[in-house]
C-alpha cells in the first residue's frame, strides 16, 4: 500500500471521536470502531493516540486491537472478497470457490495482492445460508454460486478502478 | 389514513437483499407512478418471510399470491396483469414442491412450507415494514409493555414469566423466569438488562431476522425485563457483520425515544429506561455471556470464571439480564396473552415454539418457527421439503460448532432442549444443517473443529491446545495418515476438553467429533484403515478412475494436463494413479460420465 491513510485530517477526526466518546462507560469499543472506519485500519500510530487521550496502556489497547478479527493492523485491498465459511455455505461447496478465486486473483486467503487491489478473506457465516455459498466484494453479495460464475466476478474488478 | 386496494409486500431480509430485493422494489414503485397506480397500491418493505431459497419474495395482498425469484423483468408483468388488471401472474407464483395437489398455490397461506409453521417470534416478520413504528404498534406494538407498566408489579412480570417456562433461546435453555428473579433480587442499585444479538453459529440467522424484521419487539422485551428487575439501561450488543440490523434497530430506537416509548416517565408510569448499541468486532466468543461483559466493558472479549454469574456481578460489576434476541423476541406475546397461551404449544420440559435454520443440502433454505416437538422428520421433509438432486439424507447438523450430528434412526424424534441433549447433540441457537451421502463426516467433524480454533480465545488451555491437538488429529485421518489409536485419543482428549474448559464454547467444542465418532465411527474406520473416503469428499484419498463404459473418445486423455491417461481410439483408456494429480479436469469431458472419483 502506497497510499497514505495516516493524513493529518484523519488524525483530526480521530480526535472528534474520542472525545465525543470519552465520558461514557466503555469507550474502547466504540472508539475502535470509528477508527478503523476513519483509517481503514488501527496502526500503532492510532492506537498511540487513543492510548494517551483515554489513559490506558498502550499494552491494553493492542491487546483489544488484536483479538477482534476486524480490526486490522494494516489497511485492506481496494476490494475485500470475503468468501463466506459457514457451515451451510461450506457443506454447498465454498471451499472449491475459494481456491477458484487464490488461483484467479494470485492471493492467498488472508493476504492482500502486491497492487493493494485485493484482499481475499474466509469470512464466519454472514447469514446468507438460504443463498449459499455465497461471497462478498466489498457491499456488494453474490450468492447461488457455481464455479462458472467465479471468473466473470473476478474480471468484473479486475477492470474497475 | 390513505387506503389501498393492494399491498405488495417486498421482502427485505439479508437474504432477499442480497439477491437483488431493493432493486425490485424500487422498480415497483417506478411502474406504480407510471401507470398512476401510486395512489391505489402501496408497496411495503417487510422483514424476512424465511423461505429465504426462493428470494427475490414478493407477496400482493388482499390475495396473498406469493411471487417468487422475482426478476426484474417480471415487475412489469406483475404490475401490469395483477395490479392493473386484476389477474394473477400464475407462472411466476412459488411452485410448492412439496404440494400434494398440483394445483398452483395461488395463496401463500396455502404453501407447505409455512403450514405446519407457528409463527410467535417471527410473528411480525415479513408482514409490518420494520422501520415504520406506527405498524408495529397496529399490530399490538407496544401494548405489553403498556400492561406491564400499569398493571403488573414487577414480581407480577417475573411470575408470570416463570409461569410461562420460557427457556432461553440462545443456547443454554436456562428458565428466563428464574433468571430475571435472581436479577432482581440481587442487592444493588444500578442494574443492566442486555440482548445478547451476537449471533456466531454459522448456519444460524434467527436472530439478524427477528431485529431486521421486528426490531421493535426487542425495544419492548428489554423495557419491560428492565422494569421487573429494576434496570434503568439496556445494551445490545450486536454483530457488526448485520448492517441491516444495527441499522434497523438504530432507527426503531431513535423512533421509540420519539414517542416517549423509551426515555424518562414512560407512559406515565415514572420509569426511566434507555438503551444503547454495542458492535461486536468479530469474535465468536462474545457469544458468551461474560466474555460480552468483558467485550461491552472495552476489552479483549475472553469469558471468566463463573459464580459469579452475571445476575450477580454483570456489566460494570452491577447485577445484569442478558438474553437471546429470540428468547426477548417471544416476551411481549407472553405478558400480553398470558403464561398459558404460551404454554398451549410446544412440550411440558420446553414450551413454545422455537425458530430454526435451515440449510445446507435441503430444497426449502431458510427459518421455519415451530412448536417444540415437531419430529425432526416434519421439519427437514415437510416443511424443508427434502434433500434436492435426488441425494439420499446422511445426517442434519444441529446447534453449531457446539452441537452433534444425529442420523436417519433419530429422524423421528421431537425436538426439544432435552430430547437433542441426551442425544449428544444440543439445541444451540437453532441452527440445523442438513447433509447428504456426498458429505464426508469426518472432514465435517474437521470442519467445526476448524472453526473452534480459530475462535478460541486462548484464556485456558484445555480449550487453547486441546482442540489444537484434535484439529492436529482430523487433518491426519482426512489425508490418509491416521491409524486406529488416534480414534481412541481423540476420544478421551475430547472428554477431558469438555471436563475442564472454562466456558461454553470449549465443553462443547468437541461435541461434532464425539458426535460422528457414535454414528459414523465406520467412515472413520474407512479413513484409517482403508484408506479410503466413501464420500468421496477427501482429496488426499481419492482416485480417478475410469469405470466400465469408456468409448475411447480420447476426450479426457486430450484434457490431462499432465499425461496421465493412456488408451488408443475407440480402446478403453486407463488412468495411470501414480501420474495423475486428481485435478479432475477429465471428468466433465467424459461423455459417457464413466470417470469417477472414488
Amino acid at each position: 500500500m502506497t497510499k497514505n491513510f495516516l493524513t493529518e485530517e484523519n488524525f483530526v477526526k480521530l480526535h472528534r471521536v474520542i472525545d465525543a466518546h470519552k465520558d461514557m462507560q466503555g469507550p474502547l469499543m466504540p472508539i475502535l470502531h470509528e477508527a478503523q472506519h476513519i483509517f481503514g485500519a488501527i496502526p500503532i500510530e492510532v492506537q498511540k493516540v487513543i492510548s494517551e487521550k483515554l489513559n490506558t496502556p498502550l499494552a491494553e489497547i493492542y491487546g483489544v486491537v488484536t483479538f477482534y478479527s476486524q480490526f486490522t493492523l494494516e489497511p485492506k485491498g481496494e476490494f475485500l472478497i470475503g468468501i463466506c465459511l459457514g457451515t451451510a455455505c461450506y457443506v454447498r461447496g465454498a471451499q472449491q470457490i475459494i481456491d477458484k478465486i487464490c488461483e484467479l486473483t494470485g492471493v492467498a486467503v488472508g493476504k492482500t495482492s502486491a497492487d493493494g487491489k485485493f484482499s481475499i478473506e474466509a469470512t464466519r457465516c454472514i447469514g446468507a445460508c438460504g443463498l449459499a455459498p455465497v461471497l462478498t466484494v466489498n457491499e456488494d453479495v453474490y450468492g447461488r454460486l457455481t464455479l462458472n460464475d467465479i471468473p466473470g466476478i473476478v474480471q468484473k474488478y479486475k477492470g474497475a478502478n | 389514513m390513505d387506503f389501498y386496494r393492494s399491498h405488495v409486500l417486498v421482502c427485505g431480509g439479508t437474504g432477499c437483499v442480497s439477491s437483488g430485493a431493493y432493486t425490485i422494489e424500487e422498480m415497483f414503485n417506478n411502474a406504480l407512478v407510471a401507470k398512476g397506480l401510486d395512489k391505489e397500491v402501496k408497496v411495503v418493505r417487510t422483514g424476512c418471510f424465511g423461505l429465504c431459497e426462493a428470494g427475490p419474495i414478493c407477496i400482493v395482498y388482499p390475495e396473498g399470491s406469493f411471487y417468487s425469484r422475482v426478476e426484474q423483468k417480471d415487475v412489469e408483468r406483475i404490475v401490469d396483469e395483477h395490479l392493473l388488471k386484476g389477474r394473477i401472474v400464475k407462472d411466476l407464483l412459488y411452485v410448492d414442491k412439496a404440494a400434494t395437489v398440483t394445483d398452483i398455490q395461488t395463496s401463500i397461506s396455502d404453501v407447505t412450507f409455512y403450514k405446519k409453521q407457528k409463527r410467535v417470534a417471527l410473528a411480525n416478520c415479513g408482514v409490518i415494514n420494520p422501520e415504520i413504528i406506527e405498524e408495529y404498534i397496529a399490530f399490538d406494538g407496544y401494548q405489553a409493555l403498556g400492561k406491564a407498566l400499569t398493571e403488573m408489579t414487577p414480581v407480577d412480570v417475573i411470575n408470570e414469566m416463570k409461569k410461562s417456562g420460557l427457556r432461553g433461546r440462545g443456547g443454554g435453555g436456562f428458565p428466563t423466569g428464574l433468571k430475571w428473579e435472581f436479577t432482581s433480587k440481587s442487592p444493588g442499585d444500578i442494574k443492566y438488562v442486555a440482548c445478547n444479538a451476537d449471533e456466531g453459529d454459522p448456519g444460524a440467522f434467527m436472530d439478524r431476522s427477528v431485529l431486521e424484521g421486528d426490531p421493535h419487539c426487542i425495544i419492548e422485551a428489554m423495557a419491560i425485563a428492565a422494569y421487573a428487575i429494576g434496570a434503568e439501561k439496556g445494551y445490545v450488543y450486536i454483530r457488526a457483520e448485520y448492517p441491516i440490523a444495527v441499522k434497523r434497530l438504530g432507527i426503531a430506537i431513535a423512533q421509540a425515544n420519539e414517542m416517549g416509548l423509551l426515555g424518562k416517565d414512560i407512559l406515565g408510569s415514572g420509569f426511566n429506561f434507555e438503551m444503547e448499541i454495542r458492535l461486536g468486532a468479530g469474535a465468536f466468543v462474545c457469544g458468551e455471556e461474560t466474555a460480552l461483559i468483558a467485550s461491552i466493558e472495552g476489552e479483549r472479549g475472553m469469558p471468566r470464571p463463573k459464580p459469579p454469574f452475571p445476575a450477580q456481578k454483570g456489566i460494570f460489576g452491577k447485577p445484569t439480564v442478558i438474553n437471546n434476541v429470540e428468547t426477548y423476541a417471544v416476551v411481549p406475546q407472553i405478558i400480553l396473552k398470558g403464561a398459558d397461551w404460551f404454554t398451549s404449544f410446544g412440550t411440558e420440559k420446553s414450551p413454545g415454539t422455537k425458530v430454526f435454520a435451515l440449510g445446507g443440502k435441503i430444497n426449502n433454505t431458510g427459518l421455519v418457527e415451530i412448536p417444540m416437538g415437531t419430529s425432526l422428520k416434519e421439519v427437514i421433509f415437510d416443511i424443508g421439503g427434502g434433500i434436492p438432486d435426488g441425494r439420499k439424507f446422511k445426517a442434519v447438523q444441529t446447534g453449531g460448532p457446539s452441537g452433534g450430528c444425529l442420523t436417519e434412526a433419530h429422524l423421528d424424534t421431537p425436538i426439544d432442549f432435552d430430547t437433542l441433549t441426551a442425544l449428544g447433540s444440543m439445541m444451540g441457537s437453532g441452527g440445523m444443517i442438513v447433509v447428504d451421502d456426498s458429505n464426508c463426516m469426518v472432514d465435517f467433524a474437521r470442519f467445526f473443529l476448524d472453526f473452534t480454533v480459530d475462535e478460541s480465545c486462548g484464556k485456558c488451555v484445555p480449550c487453547r491446545e486441546g482442540t489444537k491437538r484434535m484439529l492436529e488429529m482430523l487433518e491426519k485421518i482426512t489425508s490418509g495418515n491416521g491409524t486406529m489409536q488416534d480414534l481412541d485419543k481423540l476420544e478421551e482428549l475430547a472428554y477431558a476438553i469438555k471436563d475442564s474448559s472454562l466456558c461454553g464454547l470449549g465443553q462443547t467444542a468437541p461435541n461434532p467429533v464425539l458426535s460422528t465418532l457414535k454414528y459414523f465411527k465406520d467412515e472413520y474406520i474407512a479413513h484409517v484403515v482403508d484408506k479410503k473416503c466413501p464420500a468421496g469428499m477427501c482429496q488426499d484419498l481419492l482416485s480417478i478412475v475410469i469405470v466400465d463404459g469408456c468409448i475411447g473418445c480420447t476426450a479426457c486423455k486430450r484434457v490431462c494436463p499432465v499425461d496421465a491417461i493412456s488408451g488408443e481410439v475407440k480402446q478403453n483408456h486407463v488412468i495411470d494413479q501414480a501420474k495423475c494429480i486428481k485435478c479432475g479436469a477429465c471428468i466433465p469431458k467424459c461423455p459417457k460420465k464413466v470417470i469417477v472419483k472414488q
